[in-house]
């Protein structure tokens, strides 16, 4: 297959190079090419006492493969999920991301891993995007030793420490507070680094959420807070829900963005303009117009508060995945085969982790009592019979 | 244990000038002599080296926070050779703690509403916000759940925060944070995240503060898993278990009391902890044991007493550690005295009493000649009624009638 070498951005001109690495690897050889190109985001910035960014973002080839690459990644592996759930080897609560990859990986665009991220339970992408691995995923799934917190924390429970990801937490809102907890700390530390606390928009009606936010603008701490606007807080549309269905402009004195959170660019541009802002001058809120093509978890078919047309209409119209490979295309970076064979491959390497983790053991009946507590108390504890079951704390 | 007497002169020094902003490039110049503390208002500020793991200090300080929650044995080297120790009252302890812990680690700050500049409702953390600045010494908006929960956001990144509430009462705005993040975290998120966190302020019954300010709350905490629970009752027990309460890798919920604050006590100059999950043998005795905590230990000494004019050798033993219980010391004196009264201020229902019936039956049912004995507060929203409010509580008079009964 020919490939092109593009310059600028509005020449479709077919600027035949020849392929220097030939037709050997699948992989596109153009994953490397940093070359700028300049695209306008689907909608401009709506803001709330701020300059909005401008519309028009830079990215580079290398960039927008990447972002093809991850987003099939992230949707490949919440689709397995989904079949692992039915197949009952997940259980208990299982939320999908699919449909809101955009905002994950458009918001590592902008930040670096020093960065600090909270999210609330739809937390997979999320937790991939900040380097996890599939089978950390999937085994944290499954409840096996081999996942991101030993089997013992499950979907809505996936932390990477070494990557500041904070999770992961199953309470809406509670995350927030944390979030800008996290935010104190890198301005106590003065790491010149800023969190991003991510909730939704049925979260976005908790009052610790106002509370934290006071504190932040009071403090001027660097948080982000991102609210996923999904349009649906599990079965309750947002003009049922909330008065004022415009999240960003809740802060009140607080600087907000609404952003086109399924255009993985426009989400890069907003987040890189957040961080300046953060740490500069303190809060800010960004809205990102979102929409999820599952339910709210696996045990909510999804439909019986929105119609399937409006599903598929936005899948349709906003998908980010395909938007970015329209893009792609356009553009000439990569042939529809390539990008066919990314998708396979994807898949492949989602199988694969599913296999490995498939292998991996539940944990030992001992793993009960670890990490109840810090190392050293040595204190017991019992089970239902106390006489038959005790242990002692390590 | 060697370590601990190390560590005494580390975190002592003497400098003239009070620094009036939080300066990460202090270094630590003057060599470690024990200091002084003059009583009431005013104290010798306590300068020390600030940059962390880089200085010999620090590494003193490192072996210092491994053995602290480690031995029995110092505390009790250390009170018979406290003659010439200074008085204070018990706020002024927990202050002398709480400040020589930030000065020691840089990563210690306090949160809380009216902390800094007020300087505490119970004057606990006076002075501080003027030492230390803004930064270390915050002063929080009336949103509990959420300081809270920046607390615990701030300790999963290795901070340390001390949250205090204004009334431990206010604390069950912030109990999804406390329970589900505080508690948690360390388990769900496999060990990677500890929350060295402390979370303190006065509960219990005072003088007429009515219902929703006289709350004991350490029964709604206790089946919390993850968190540490203790109870000071002196001053020497306060500063002890603050420090050690701040220097612990878990989560520790430290309970004072509204009515000990003003308690004066002669307490030593060296730097002490006291152990977490340790219990305080007050009065060593045949009898009877008598489990208490915070206040209701002296009722029971008054008590006591009454009790010895009438022939009783009461063992009275402060458990301290309401989570987890000091098993050992409670089960030696079980087995000694075979008669058990506990008397404390939580309600009857659900408290700290009836965990530790339990868990003394279950483990001495063997060594108890008698069944064991609670008292506890009535289970009823304390009155504003002065009278009304001293039949809530239990009174020395009850304790001597429920040990006659018991030891009949």
């Amino acid at each position: 297959m020919a490939l092109s070498y593009l310059r600028s951005s509005s020449s479709r001109s077919a600027n035949l190079l020849k392929p220097l690495s030939s037709g050997l690897s699948l992989r596109s050889p153009i994953s490397t090419d940093t070359t700028p190109i300049t695209v306008e985001t689907s909608v401009p910035f709506t803001s709330h006492r701020c300059d909005a960014p401008s519309r028009s973002v830079e990215t580079n080839p290398k960039e927008l493969l990447t972002f093809f690459r991850d987003m099939a990644l992230m949707r490949r592996m919440e689709i397995a999920a989904d079949s692992l759930y039915k197949a009952k080897l997940i259980r208990g609560f299982c939320h999908l991301y699919d449909g809101q990859e955009a905002f994950a990986v458009g918001m590592e665009a902008a930040i670096t891993k020093k960065d600090c991220i909270i999210t609330a339970y739809r937390d997979h992408c999320t937790f991939m995007g900040r380097g996890g691995t599939l089978l950390e995923v999937f085994a944290e799934l499954m409840g096996r030793q081999a996942g991101c917190s030993k089997g013992k924390g499950g979907s809505m429970h996936f932390y990477k420490k070494d990557s500041n990801f904070y999770g992961g937490h199953g309470i809406v809102g509670a995350q927030v507070p944390l979030g800008c907890g996290l935010a104190f700390a890198q301005k106590y530390s003065k790491d010149e680094t800023v969190t991003f606390a991510m909730y939704g928009d049925g979260a976005a009606n908790q009052g610790q959420l106002f509370e934290a936010l006071n504190i932040s603008a009071l403090w001027d701490l660097p948080a982000i807070l991102v609210c996923e606007n999904n349009h649906y807080g599990m079965g309750t549309a947002e003009w049922r829900a909330a008065k004022s269905p415009a999240y960003y402009k809740r802060g009140d004195y607080v600087p907000g963005l609404k952003v086109d959170g399924m255009d993985a660019l426009a989400v890069k541009q907003a987040c890189k303009f957040a961080k300046e802002h953060a740490l500069k001058s303190g809060p800010i809120i960004l809205e990102m117009d979102t929409y999820r093509y599952h339910g709210h978890s696996m045990s909510d078919p999804g439909s019986t508060y929105r119609t399937r047309d409006e599903i598929s209409g936005v899948r349709q119209e906003r998908d980010p995945i395909e938007r970015i490979r329209k893009l792609i295309l356009s553009h000439d970076l990569a042939s529809e085969k390539e990008l066919k064979d990314i998708e396979k491959e994807v898949r492949k390497e989602v199988d694969d982790a599913i296999t490995r983790a498939k292998e991996s053991p539940m944990p030992e009946p001992s793993k009960l009592f670890t990490n109840v507590y810090a190392k050293g108390l040595g204190v017991e504890s019992f089970g239902a019979d106390r006489k038959e079951v005790r242990a002692t704390l390590p | 244990m060697a370590a601990i007497f190390q560590g005494v002169g580390a975190a002592a020094t003497l400098s003239s000038s009070p620094s009036n902003s939080f300066d990460s490039n202090n270094s630590f110049l003057s060599p470690p002599r024990s200091f002084s503390v003059g009583k009431g208002a005013s104290f010798s500020v306590i300068r020390s080296g600030g940059i962390l793991n880089l200085n010999s200090k620090g590494r003193r300080a490192q072996q210092l926070i491994s053995n602290a929650v480690a031995t029995k044995a110092d505390s009790a080297a250390v009170s018979s050779s406290s003659k010439p120790g200074h008085e204070l009252l018990l706020f002024e302890a927990l202050q002398e703690g709480l400040e020589e812990e930030m000065d020691r680690d840089l990563r210690v700050c306090v949160m809380g509403e009216d902390v800094g500049h007020y300087g505490g409702s119970y004057k606990v953390t006076k002075g501080l916000a003027k030492k230390f600045g803004d930064l270390r010494v915050l002063d929080t908006p009336i949103a509990e759940n959420s300081f809270t929960g920046m607390g615990i956001g701030a300790a999963m990144t290795g901070l340390r925060p001390v949250v205090e509430g204004m009334n431990m009462g206010f604390l069950l705005l912030a109990f999804n944070q406390i329970s589900n993040n505080c508690g948690m975290l360390h388990y769900t998120s496999g060990g990677q995240f500890t929350i060295p966190i402390v979370i303190r302020g006065p509960g219990g019954v005072g003088r007429q503060l009515g219902a929703e300010h006289s709350q004991r709350l350490e029964s709604y905490f206790q089946s919390i898993p993850g968190i540490q629970m203790v109870a000071c009752s002196t001053p020497y027990n306060a500063k002890g278990l603050m420090k050690a309460a701040i220097r612990s890798e878990n989560p520790v919920i430290l309970f004072e009391h509204v009515l000990l604050y003003n308690l004066k006590e002669r307490i030593p100059d060296e730097d002490y902890i006291c152990n977490l999950e340790e219990a305080e043998m007050v009065r060593p005795g045949e009898h009877v044991t008598i489990l208490t905590y915070s206040r209701m230990r002296y009722h029971v000494m008054q008590a006591a007493k009454t009790l010895v004019n009438k022939g009783y050798d009461p063992e009275v033993i402060d458990i301290r550690s309401l989570k987890p219980f000091d098993l050992y010391t409670i089960g030696n004196s079980v087995k000694k005295t075979h008669r058990v009264l506990i008397v404390e201020e939580c309600m009857r229902t659900g408290g700290i009493g009836a965990s530790l019936t339990a868990a003394i039956t279950e483990n001495f049912n063997d060594y108890l000649d008698a069944p064991i004995m609670c008292l506890s507060s009535q289970d009823v929203p304390t009155p504003y009624a002065g009278t009304l409010e001293e039949v809530t509580v239990v009174q020395p008079a009850q304790i001597v009638t429920a040990v006659e009964q018991l030891c009949r």
